[in-house]
């Protein structure tokens, strides 16, 4: 089995997110030999190029051909190999869905899809190429697991995790740089446990993605100015979610913040909401994120701020809710 | 090597018996895509009862060859194999499309044993058997992959797809055929959406591509010994009718799919006698 290999922020202060994709896959090869890639004319895009030039012969570049990509992948998968799909985020959750749901999914294949400029990170593309309803369509698909990293070094811990979880993974990753939130690979990554990275009881952030380093902005200043203590939450596995997590932060906080690039329906929003409404606790709740909507064209953080899941957009949504009145006795049976 | 008189002899009662089996399976299902199971029973024979290298004991077997059956909705056909070879009971083919039955319409390899790929949405199954066949090469195996498709399906954009990735990569490891019955569920094929000219289309996609009749064992053998030898993908166009065998079926787009009851089944496995007598008799077997 392949894995144990670590990384500091040193070694990929230079990198982007989709290079410490590429490095991690090309030394995870190294070792296991089972690990091929595949790429739909987005080697150069995607970063896994670097896979390309350290193993040629385990490097498939299908064109633009998305859906017979994923159905390669599948079979490939059925004869022991594990296959890496590399391809921008929408296209893999839409352009080849039919494939990821029948040949992918429903058979329970080893296949690993990267989705990458993921939400509104290529956002100068428009909306042809923002992938913000992906999280809500993998997310439905049964057998597959899904993985929304905040930074480089934990796409490096996720990618790790996803060849030694058995089974087809979505990892979900952004075009670019994402501002680190990690320093190291050493937090205890676990696929489907949710990370605390502030500690706080007046309520809890949960976010993913690019989401994260924001939520943390947002607490550490809401602890400065407003004396509010914030909790935050990595939620970086969306399926299978950390129910717990999101119970105790219930109980505990009370005001439940929700942050994600992508719309606020079906993704980690109603991820989170499904496991409240289930879980007998009321809390006051904000889903942010895109509000039914395509965004406008623009740079990822002026995108950011307009959809209000920076930490501007989170503070104000924090201080609105901690306005909000309501019971907080232990008594929570009268609120079932 | 040709086909022997004896070996002849065996594939058309082998193909004779699986026609029955299925008429006899659609029956305890009620209804079922008989018109495209008999249209594509011969390839399936050929394949399985001389071809293919597989272990009847061990479904798993990394070395065994494939089968993909693209055009999924024949599955009913192909249990009946499944069942002649024992990779399923007998008395499993009574369950198909029962509510719980590990049998459905569109077999799931997750749970009928000896099926390579869960198909059924079209257009997805040359794409598996191309993967197929580049892990063979990646993982030093010699094995084959088969796919057959159905006509219609080639509707689809992303057989294309596949079959320009299976001339890029020269998958001369991988046969695909077609089932060329010219029906589909709303009509004639060239009706519905023109496939013609279809020979053409492959050969332009960089396929050798051969047309033969889909009945004839004798043709079936020729090309696939050709494919399995040859320097390029091969791409076989089986002309066949739908509803093979079956008089009042054959050729009719209106038994893509349909219901049957004893009177029909007896019927239909009277003609399939005659039909099997006149085969044997016009090849002179």
């Amino acid at each position: 089995m392949a894995g144990g290999i670590s990384y500091t922020s040193d070694e990929t202060t230079k990198l982007s997110t989709g290079e410490v994709y590429a490095k991690m896959l090309c030394d995870l090869a190294e070792q296991d030999p089972r690990i091929v890639t595949l790429t739909a004319d987005l080697a150069k895009s995607t970063k896994i190029g670097a896979f390309m030039e350290r193993f040629p012969e385990r490097f498939y570049n299908v064109g633009i051909a998305e859906q017979n990509m994923f159905g390669i992948a599948a079979g490939m998968a059925k004869c022991g190999l594990i296959p890496f799909t590399s391809c921008f985020a929408i296209f893999t959750s839409c352009r080849g869905l039919d494939q990821i749901h029948t040949d992918i999914c429903y058979q329970n294949l080893n296949v690993k899809m990267i989705g990458s400029h993921a939400g509104t990170s290529f956002g100068q593309a428009g909306t042809t190429h923002h992938s913000t309803e992906d999280i809500a369509i993998m997310r439905s698909m049964a057998n597959l697991v899904v993985i929304v990293p905040a930074d480089g070094l934990e796409t490096a811990n996720a990618v790790q995790a996803a060849v030694a979880h058995q089974g087809p993974v979505y990892l979900r990753i952004n075009r670019g740089f994402d501002q680190a939130v990690y320093d190291s690979m050493e937090y205890g990554y676990e696929i489907g446990k949710a990370v605390q990275l502030h500690d706080g009881t007046d309520l809890t952030i949960i976010a993913c993605g690019s989401g994260v380093f924001q939520a943390v902005q947002a607490a550490r200043e809401l602890a400065s100015v407003d004396g509010v203590k914030a909790r935050v939450l990595n939620m970086h596995t969306i399926k299978p979610i950390d129910r717990e997590a999101i119970m105790e932060a219930v109980h505990d906080t009370r005001r439940i913040i929700t942050v994600e690039d992508h719309t606020v329906i079906g993704g980690l929003g109603g991820a989170v909401a499904e496991v409240i409404a289930e879980g007998g606790m009321a809390c006051a709740f904000r889903r942010l994120g895109l509000q039914d909507a395509f965004s406008p064209i623009g740079l990822h953080e002026d995108l950011m701020s307009h959809h209000k899941i920076d930490a501007n957009g989170i503070i104000e949504t924090v201080r609105e809710l901690l306005q909000l009145d309501f019971e907080e006795d232990d008594d929570w049976t009268d609120e079932v | 090597m040709g086909l022997n008189l004896k070996e002849l002899r065996r594939l058309e009662a082998k193909a004779n018996e699986l026609r029955h089996i299925t008429v006899d399976t659609v029956l305890h299902a009620g209804s079922g895509h008989i018109g495209g199971a008999m249209s594509v029973m011969d390839i399936m024979t050929i394949l399985y009862y001389r071809f293919m290298r597989i272990k009847k004991e061990d479904p798993h077997w990394q070395d065994r060859d494939r089968f993909i059956l693209s055009k999924g909705h024949a599955g009913i056909g192909f249990v009946s194999i499944l069942a002649d070879l024992g990779f399923l009971e007998r008395e499993q083919l009574k369950t198909f499309n029962l509510t719980g039955s590990d049998l459905g319409i569109h077999l799931d390899c997750t749970k009928a044993p000896g099926v390579d790929a869960s198909t059924g949405s079209l257009g997805h199954g040359l794409s598996i058997a191309l993967g197929m066949a580049q892990a063979a090469r990646q993982l030093n195996k010699d094995f084959i992959t088969y796919c057959v498709l159905g006509d219609g399906e080639c509707n689809e954009g992303s057989v294309w797809e596949a079959a320009m990735a299976v001339s890029h990569y020269n998958a001369t490891n991988l046969i695909t055929f077609v089932d060329r019955n010219r029906c589909m569920i709303d009509g004639d094929t060239e009706d519905v959406m023109k496939l013609e000219p279809f020979a053409a289309k492959w050969r332009a996609f960089g396929f050798d591509t051969l047309e033969i009749d889909g009945h004839s064992f004798v043709e079936l053998n020729d090309a696939i010994e050709h494919a399995l030898k040859a320097e390029k993908p091969v791409a076989i166009i089986c002309n066949t009718i739908k509803g093979c065998g079956i008089d009042f079926m054959a050729g009719d787009f209106r038994w893509h799919y349909g219901a049957i009851n004893e009177e029909l089944a007896e019927k239909c496995h009277a003609s399939l006698g005659k039909y099997y007598q006149t085969r044997l008799e016009g090849k002179g077997v």
